[in-house]
């Protein structure tokens, strides 16, 4: 039991050790196997979340004696608390689902294919738990190797530059959060820490300079990773070389790294600064929002489309956890977990058509509706849950963002942000009309069958989670609610004691404008407290 | 009247050096026995003598005893170092055999100057009068010298050969100079004395003769671990020496220079660190700034490694400018490492060279990754240690490296690092784009992989990556090393 966290982490490791040994022609075994231990790691992930206390308190925690040497002790330190342990569930859960969706897909090199997303999983799943900086460092950086190669060995035509541009963009960024980091190591043990545990530097208090340094490193690494507009690049690049499983872990899961960053380390390590920043960051979160669903509206490549409607989702994500009150932040996570379903879900559409097709391109399609009506009526769901419909889950998290935007300082950004919506229904749903409605009248279209069981099973969770966490996200509320509550009160008394003028606007207490969402009537007034 | 007295020598201090000098010797004299066809044997033996030698070395440790009236000392840092020195030669050694044969250039004066060029590399780590390390420092050179030019019948080697003399004796000319300037500045050779004289008399008198002659030594050194703009002779003479030749050079030379220059800064003029700390750190951002971006241009995996070898000795003069435990440290764990990833990724090279030292381009590793997957992933490993990413032991290392800077409070310095890290990762992501997502142009059935090698391989996988998850042992060890005073 105490060594929960661990045995998630690692049993992929020992998924990895146990494909070794099995011949690479035995294709099916070998995706066997690698479902099996994915599905095994979600069910002994299932025990973190029934175990999980309803408290502000790190959990599962293991603390142990790593690297000793010099000025510097790293230890082996991890746990969960409310915010970590969704995304560690997600990564469970999303990767049986992608092992499941390559079993036609990728038919060479089935072995390493396997090596790779289990590798993938441990790194993921690592840098969620850790809370020793250096071990996090270590498995950030580790989860780019696999990928690197999940691009560039089973990807399409452009494969290759999509895979150096991934690695490169992402590893610039990292190093000069390793530069920061090491930095902030020194200046703690001028203050008397004695390791690299990310709770004891939380009490360091350093001076505004030293935090915008510090922060920038930081954010930058982190905002690739979002990606946050004009760092956003790599990710059309790699999301449409990629192969289908790659672009739904990447999706659903790598690009959570970042806003995640954000959450754990970048704006309670540097609560002033992260505010100081907050509308630097807000006006890029908006217009990234805007631009890509401006982009995606005129995409003519369906997997492209999606992954620019990625950069728009994760636009709200950092919206919501800038706005620095507890609406926005828990409105934040929620999106991070929505967009994880909606976007992997979408992602998994498109590897189905490509599969059947070969082809993404909107204008070869039209008319499919008629073909295939149960692949019609799944990836209709889907699309208006990107949207955010209310009754799916991708309104109850665009709702609390918007709500908590507009509550903070950022109410003129969160107005224009709210066009997004809108936008993101016009190149969705046009997209969806093109592809789905019209007329049959491309004869390679009238050939195509409609999903088979494998591919519905990958996609009957996914929806049941749509509907589940569009109608009753209470649970989910639930348990990140402290470690929420604890976030805004590490970050906010530090945002007020930075922010000069008592005259910005705040909301007066008691103004109606108190959480309509009925599961959250207690966290409006945190959000408008105002000290002076 | 003078009675010369004969001070008490202690020989155990150089005892490692004892013993590897009389191996050679007596393999100069079986050489002559051993029939042509048959030199593996030689090999076998000097591995296992260097192997001895590092049980030697390691049975000294802890130990601080000086010998030779001050001349030669056995400690922690000497050792370390040493030990740096057995890694390489002993790696080469293993790659030598399969490399030569193909190249019809199996003769037994290999082995003998591979042991020699590690004496005088040991001499240099050891040595604490400026004329020991000169000694050691000539005949580990001179034997360099014949080993970068040991296949006579390829031009190329010639070329390297040649060159690498020229341009070495020329450097050893700004050393010896500049230990001139320096004895004429403070009257002894010995580095603790120098170090006396400079503290004593905070700037001496002959301030400009000391910096000149400072300057001149380092220049010297400079040339010896090939920083820039020193380093031109470096991508020839790497290309051209005999692929074992070169990675042993790339590793085990490059940590004498560090060794011998290290000691001296440190020990001699540590009062003195402000004038030549700034001089390091524009080296070490030139170094690793032309390294790189040359490497980055290369098609000749061999030229690449000589240009990135570069850029490595310039994140260990990232450690060398801050001067303080951890980047010393730094410096002595990252040598190790890259002892271990750059033979490693050489023993390869020379799997999938043909005879003549064709099929050495970037491109030819084409589709290597599913022909050879154990080999591939080996060299992968060794690519990424490189390129420093964890976890593997390049990575601890140059997070030492940097931290020693950050610590002295070069920010800048690390930050220059860094963003050369990120741009070599370019370069060699570009071995495994060919490895892995291009499509094979050959089926590599010429390679045959003999045990030596394949140990070779196996001992470089270890060492990148087993200090990269668990550093703590090896880093206390260096830490141990770097307490120089």
């Amino acid at each position: 039991m105490s060594n929960l966290l661990s045995l998630t982490t690692f049993l992929p490791i020992l998924g990895v050790l146990l494909l070794l040994f099995i011949p690479k022609d035995s294709k099916a075994v070998l995706r066997g196997v690698a479902f099996v231990v994915t599905v095994v790691t979600f069910l002994v992930s299932l025990p973190i979340l029934t175990g999980f206390r309803t408290n502000a308190e790190f959990q599962f925690v293991e603390n142990v004696p790593w690297i000793a040497a010099g000025p510097f002790f790293m230890r082996y330190n991890i746990g969960i608390d409310g915010i970590s342990l969704w995304l560690v569930i997600l990564t469970t859960f999303i990767m049986p689902l992608a092992v499941l969706s390559t079993w036609t897909a990728v038919e060479e090199k089935v072995k390493e294919y396997m090596i790779c997303l289990l590798l993938l999983e441990t790194g993921m799943l690592g840098a969620f738990i850790s809370l020793d900086l250096f071990l996090f460092y270590i498995f950030w950086e580790v989860m780019l190797i696999p990928m690197y190669f999940i691009i560039g060995i089973w990807g399409g035509k452009n494969k290759i530059y999509a895979a150096v541009k991934f690695f490169i963009f992402t590893m610039v960024g990292s190093l000069l959060m390793l530069v920061a980091l090491i930095f902030l190591y020194f200046k703690g043990i001028n203050a008397g820490i004695t390791d690299f545990s990310l709770l004891h530097f939380f009490d360091l208090k350093l001076d505004l300079a030293t935090q915008t340094w510090l922060f920038l490193a930081f954010a930058l690494a982190f905002a690739i990773k979002v990606p946050m507009f004009p760092l956003h690049t790599w990710l059309p690049d790699a999301h449409t070389e990629a192969p289908t499983a790659g672009s739904v872990i990447l999706a659903a899961i790598l690009l959570k790294m970042g806003t995640y960053g954000y959450v754990r380390f970048a704006m309670p390590l540097f609560p002033e600064a992260a505010y100081k920043f907050a509308p630097l960051i807000a006006t890029l979160a908006v217009i990234g929002i805007i631009y890509a669903a401006l982009v995606a509206m005129v995409q003519e490549d369906v997997k492209k489309l999606v992954a620019y409607s990625s950069v728009a989702h994760l636009g709200f994500v950092m919206l919501g956890v800038f706005a620095f009150n507890e609406q926005g932040i828990t409105g934040g996570l929620l999106q991070m977990l929505n967009h994880g379903v909606s976007t992997g879900a979408l992602f998994l559409i498109v590897g189905f058509i490509y599969e059947r097709r070969h082809t993404r391109l909107i204008t070869d399609f039209g008319g499919l509706s008629k073909q295939m009506p149960v692949f019609a009526t799944i990836f209709m769901i889907v699309t208006l849950s990107s949207i955010g419909l209310p009754g799916t889950n991708g309104f109850v998290g665009e709702f609390l963002v918007l709500l908590g935007g507009f509550e903070s300082e950022l109410r003129w950004w969160t107005v224009v942000a709210a066009s997004g919506v809108i936008l993101s229904a016009v190149y969705m749903l046009w997209m969806f009309q093109r592809v789905m409605f019209g007329e049959l009248d491309n004869p390679k279209n009238q050939k195509l069958t409609d999903l088979n069981a494998r591919e519905i099973a990958i996609m009957v969770p996914l929806i049941a989670l749509i509907f589940i966490m569009g109608v009753y996200p209470n649970p989910f509320i639930e348990k990140m609610d402290p470690a929420v509550k604890k976030l805004v009160s590490q970050v906010r008394p530090a945002a007020m004691t930075a922010r000069q003028m008592p005259s910005a606007p705040a909301l007066p207490a008691g103004h109606p404008m108190v959480a309509p969402t009925a599961e959250h009537g207690s966290a409006a007034p945190a959000a408008v407290v105002n000290p002076h | 009247m003078d009675i010369i007295t004969i001070p008490a020598v202690n020989l155990t201090p150089i005892l490692p050096e004892i013993f590897l000098s009389v191996l050679a010797m007596a393999l100069l004299l079986i050489n002559v026995f051993v029939p042509s066809g048959q030199k593996s044997y030689l090999g076998y033996i000097s591995f296992f003598g260097v192997v001895a030698a590092a049980v030697l070395v390691g049975a000294g440790w802890g130990g601080h005893i000086e010998s030779f009236n001050g001349s030669v000392v056995l400690d922690n840092f000497a050792s370390f170092f040493k030990i740096i020195f057995l890694v390489s030669a002993g790696l080469a050694i293993l790659i030598s055999d399969q490399y030569m044969e193909r190249e019809g250039c199996n003769q037994g004066e290999l082995y003998p100057l591979i042991l020699f060029t590690v004496v005088g590399m040991m001499l240099m780590a050891a040595g604490t009068d400026l004329m020991t390390i000169f000694l050691g420092l000539e005949v580990m050179s001179v034997s360099l010298y014949v080993l970068a030019g040991f296949n006579r019948a390829n031009l190329k080697s010639n070329e390297a050969g040649l060159k690498y003399f020229l341009l070495g004796a020329f450097s050893t000319g700004f050393l010896l100079y500049g230990m001139a300037l320096i004895y004429g500045a403070t009257g002894t050779t010995r580095i603790a004395k120098i170090a006396a004289v400079v503290g004593q008399a905070g700037l001496p008198s002959g301030n400009i003769m000391l910096l000149a002659g400072m300057l001149l030594m380092l220049t010297g050194f400079a040339f010896k671990i090939a920083a820039a703009p020193f380093h031109m002779w470096t991508p020839d003479v790497y290309e051209g020496a005999p692929t074992p030749m070169t990675a042993f050079m790339s590793a085990g030379p490059k940590a004498a220079g560090f060794a011998a220059a290290l000691r001296i800064l440190l020990v001699a003029f540590p009062t003195m660190q402000a004038d030549w700390s700034q001089l390091l750190w524009i080296l070490a951002v030139l170094t690793m700034t032309v390294g790189n971006i040359t490497a980055l241009r290369q098609d000749n995996i061999k030229r690449m490694l000589a240009y990135s070898s570069i850029a490595h000795a310039g994140y260990a003069l990232v450690g060398f400018a801050a001067g303080n435990a951890t980047g010393t440290a730094g410096i002595l764990f990252y040598m190790l490492s890259y002892a271990f990833m750059n033979i490693g990724a050489f023993a390869i090279i020379v799997l999938v060279a043909k005879k003549g030292e064709t099929n050495g381009n970037v491109a030819d590793f084409a589709g290597f990754g599913f022909k050879h997957p154990v080999l591939a992933v080996a060299m992968s490993v060794f690519l990424f240690s490189l390129a420093g990413m964890p976890p593997t032991a390049g990575f601890i290392g140059k997070f030492y490296l940097f931290s020693g800077a950050i610590q002295k409070g070069y920010i800048w310095l690390a930050v220059i690092g860094v963003l050369n890290s990120a741009a070599s990762v370019y370069y060699y992501l570009r071995v495994m784009v060919y490895m892995y997502m291009k499509e094979p142009t050959e089926e590599f059935d010429w390679m045959q992989v003999t045990a030596p090698v394949a140990l070779c391989v196996a001992i470089s996988v270890l060492g990148s990556l087993v200090p990269g998850i668990v550093p703590s042992l090896l880093l206390q060890f260096a830490q141990q090393a770097a307490r120089l005073i």
